[in-house]
């Protein structure tokens, strides 16, 4: 049973549901008891005008402000666990995780869709815990979730909740940010201490038997790209290093570009509770989940600027210059240690596991 | 085959028989079986193994280390700039 | 006074780094073949490049400090059958998972519905064992006698409180044996040994004098962070420059001569020597520990009869010559091509600390691994 209830924030619905307080098979089947659930719970979380119509479908307006441009799209599934953990939960990762996917080509996310599979068994309290912080999250993005549908499985046949999203966005013409523009000469950023989120993960987790008070960095990241991206107009790759770590993420980056880059460690930000964890467990940092942080890699004369645009932000506090794209080894990225030699930093191959020698 | 931090005991308890501790990692709390150093007492130092506490780290020796790899290190200094 | 935890900071200090390696470069004079016996150790050198500091005369063989890669084939393949069983937990430190036996890996039972954990003490298999009385829970009990005192405390834990669903998979082995081994072995290039700090914390080192004789080799006791390898290092070459043999302990925060006698006690109370195959170098006499017959109880091998395994090594992998320091990972014909982390024909490519592994993730050597 899961008691780790009090460790978060959050609303609770007011409206009680009368006589289920646990998600039954009936709530899937399309009939008054899906009706009440979607009703009490996530329209009365997500209300908006598409949702409030009630429709199987919603007719969404694009700002009249937008310049020319194209659709941005983005789908993604959560299936964490645990569901809630230091610093958010599966709702607040799913909304925050596809507004980031989409914000990593510079568009502005508009509107977000939202599947869920319920495992029958699931504390209805806990789903509006959920769905209360997908609300939340979703205010803070600026961004509405219009969009849904909910399905119920047998007990045992599902890990409580699985989410997925879709995103929708605009993306004006004039941008070209992709993993496939990094250039010899460009400077790699990132916006913070890096490893945050797994760790915290981890240790909700339990299974490897150790606390920390850290707490996933989980976070909707359009606001600080929108202020860079309006600011820096020739940025080149956005992306953010989500599982496989920061080093995995470079990798993706280098291939296809066809770029090599070199990453000096000593410049790298993590706090010293993540390395000691990663120490203790025998794992390095660099492979570690972000859920909250975004790599810039721009040319080199807009550096500064960039780095003073995302402190400013209250998720870049910590941005860090940390190496640069070469021309030398393409594909591959070479890190420098503190020593000045040198080590391949290669994709993270398979799960991370803890280790004693 | 000897991944092994030190950590510093922070509280100690029986288990059963078994003598334990919570050891701090600097911010990452674990507990650890400490039947193999029965004179710790909080505050000490410990490298953790599998779970399993293997020593008491001694900081005298740890500062004589670090005093000689100085000692070490000025001489050559010394050296090549003579050179 | 500075603080310990300062001091895991202290002991990787660039200033001091660089230091010794001036030192090193200064006193050697000719080429030297020292081997870490440790895979904690070959980890740390590739993680931070050590080798590429050292000046070209002073060559770093890994030993076969890696349990994991120790294993012997058919107990792995045993491991496995033993997860496959309906009614098992089976418990594992990560470094076992994705060690390939004859036809499968963890990973793959577990995929296939075996229950597979992986925890980061044998004490953590117990309470497991605890909360699930209706199963049956193996821990697979590898190491070197740096992990022995852990695995023994996990069974004397379960007969304190009367757990009797908890067994141990085990395959123990010792350092002193495999020294020796290697040494004696007509091919051996080893000129001295950095021992392995913390099987040393918890079996000091008074049994090297006697190989340190025999050899006529220096060992020095080595620790795991940059400057306690580099130490280890210079004192093993100063020797050697002065053509003396003698164990030394560059580890001394850490290790005593005696080391920890509580520690020999838990391990001799549940464990005792026999001879052991390792995979890929063959039988060692008295280099294992098997449970003592008071604890046969706690023997998975006992409690699980798992016949019809039949074990096949791989071909290519060279894995034995690799673990003895004859060859180097890039040595071999199948090292980034058909072997790779994701794909390992050996242990040395799949653990953590393997050689093998190490190469392929840090090496900038292995650049051109795709077409080597």
């Amino acid at each position: 049973m899961d008691d780790n209830i009090s460790i978060f924030e959050g609303p609770v619905c007011p409206a009680p549901l009368s006589h289920h307080d646990t998600i039954v098979l009936g709530h899937g089947s399309g009939g008054l008891m899906t009706h009440n659930l979607i009703k009490h719970v996530f329209k009365s979380a997500f209300s908006n005008p598409m949702i409030d119509a009630g429709n199987d479908f919603a007719n969404a307006p694009l700002p009249e402000t937008l310049t020319k441009g194209r659709l941005s799209i983005s789908t993604d599934s959560h299936i964490i666990s645990p569901i809630f953990f230091p610093g958010g939960d599966i709702g607040k990762l799913a909304v925050c995780g596809t507004v980031n996917d989409m914000s990593m080509s510079g568009s502005t996310p508009l509107y977000l869709t939202a599947s869920f599979i319920l495992e029958e068994g699931l504390p209805i309290k806990e789903l509006e815990i959920i769905v209360n912080s997908m609300q939340k999250a979703a205010e803070e993005a600026n961004v509405a979730i219009i969009a849904g549908d909910t399905k119920v499985v047998e007990k045992g046949k599902g890990d409580k909740i699985f989410i997925s999203t879709t995103g929708v966005g605009w993306l004006s013409d004039h941008k070209k940010i992709g993993g496939e523009m990094a250039q010899p000469g460009d400077a790699i950023l990132i916006s913070g201490d890096i490893g945050d989120h797994g760790i915290a993960v981890l240790s909700a987790r339990g299974d490897l038997g150790f606390q920390t008070d850290l707490k996933s960095d989980v976070a909707p990241l359009n606001h600080l790209i929108q202020s860079l991206v309006n600011k820096i107009p020739n940025i080149h790759v956005l992306r953010d290093p989500t599982r496989g770590g920061l080093a995995t993420t470079l990798n993706e980056i280098a291939k296809q570009s066809s770029v090599g880059m070199l990453i000096k460690e000593e410049l790298i930000p993590v706090k010293p509770v993540v390395q000691n964890a990663c120490e203790m467990l025998g794992f390095d940092p660099l492979y570690v989940a972000n859920e909250g942080k975004v790599i810039v890699i721009l040319p080199h004369e807009f550096k500064e600027k960039a780095i003073e645009i995302m402190q400013q932000n209250q998720y870049g506090g910590k941005t860090a210059y940390i190496g640069d794209v070469v021309s030398n080894h393409p594909g591959h990225v070479v890190l420098q240690t503190i020593f000045g030699t040198t080590r391949m930093l290669e994709m993270m191959a398979g799960e991370m596991l803890p280790r004693i020698c | 085959m000897c991944l092994g931090i030190p950590g510093k005991i922070i509280e100690i308890e029986n288990s059963v028989g078994m003598r334990m501790a919570k050891i701090d990692f600097g911010g990452v709390i674990r507990s650890a079986c400490i039947e193999a150093i029965p004179e710790a007492k909080v505050g000490d130092y410990t490298i953790i193994h599998a779970g399993f506490a293997l020593n008491i780290l001694s900081e005298e020796e740890a500062h004589e280390t670090l005093s000689l790899l100085q000692e070490i290190t000025d001489l050559n200094e010394e050296l090549n700039t003579h050179d | 006074m500075t603080k310990i935890t300062d001091f895991s900071k202290s002991f990787r200090n660039s200033k001091i780094v660089l230091g010794i390696v001036d030192e090193i470069k200064r006193i050697t004079s000719q080429k030297w073949v020292l081997m870490e016996i440790c895979g904690g150790q070959t980890h740390a050198i590739m993680q931070y490049g050590l080798d590429q500091l050292l000046p070209p005369e002073i060559e770093l063989v890994h030993g076969p400090g890696c349990p994991v890669c120790v294993t012997p084939l058919d107990q792995i393949d045993r491991a496995h059958a033993i997860a496959s069983l309906p009614n098992v937990i089976f418990c594992s430190f990560g470094d076992m998972l994705r060690v390939p036996g004859s036809d499968t890996d963890l990973f793959a039972l577990k995929a296939n519905g075996a229950q597979v954990r992986v925890v980061y003490s044998p004490l953590d298999a117990v309470r497991i064992a605890q909360e699930n009385p209706d199963k049956e829970v193996v821990f697979f009990a590898i190491g070197f006698e740096t992990t022995v005192p852990s695995n023994a405390s996990s069974v004397l834990q379960a007969k304190a409180l009367g757990v009797t669903n908890y067994s141990i998979l085990v395959s123990q082995v010792c350092v002193p044996p495999a020294m020796h081994a290697i040494l004696s072995s007509p091919h051996n290039r080893v000129q001295a040994f950095l021992a392995a700090g913390h099987v040393c914390a918890v079996m000091g080192y008074w049994e090297y004098h006697p190989i340190a004789e025999k050899y006529k080799i220096p060992i020095v006791v080595t620790g795991f962070e940059p400057l306690d390898l580099l130490q280890g290092i210079l004192f093993s070459v100063r020797q050697l420059e002065n053509s003396q043999y003698f164990v030394e302990n560059a580890y001394s925060r850490a290790v005593t001569e005696k080391g920890n006698q509580i520690a020999q006690k838990i391990i001799h109370q549940v464990f005792e020597p026999f001879d052991r195959n390792w995979r890929g170098i063959g039988r060692i006499p008295m280099s294992g520990l098997s449970l003592r017959e008071d604890f046969e109880f706690y023997d998975a091998e006992n409690r699980f009869q798992v016949d019809h395994i039949q074990t096949r090594e791989h071909e290519i992998c060279i894995a034995g010559e690799i673990l003895q320091g004859l060859k180097k990972p890039i040595d071999c014909p199948a090292f980034g091509s058909l072997c790779t982390p994701n794909n390992p024909l050996g242990a040395p490519m799949v653990s953590s600390e393997g050689a093998c592994n190490a190469y392929y993730r840090y090496s900038t050597i292995g650049f051109s691994k795709e077409g080597l």
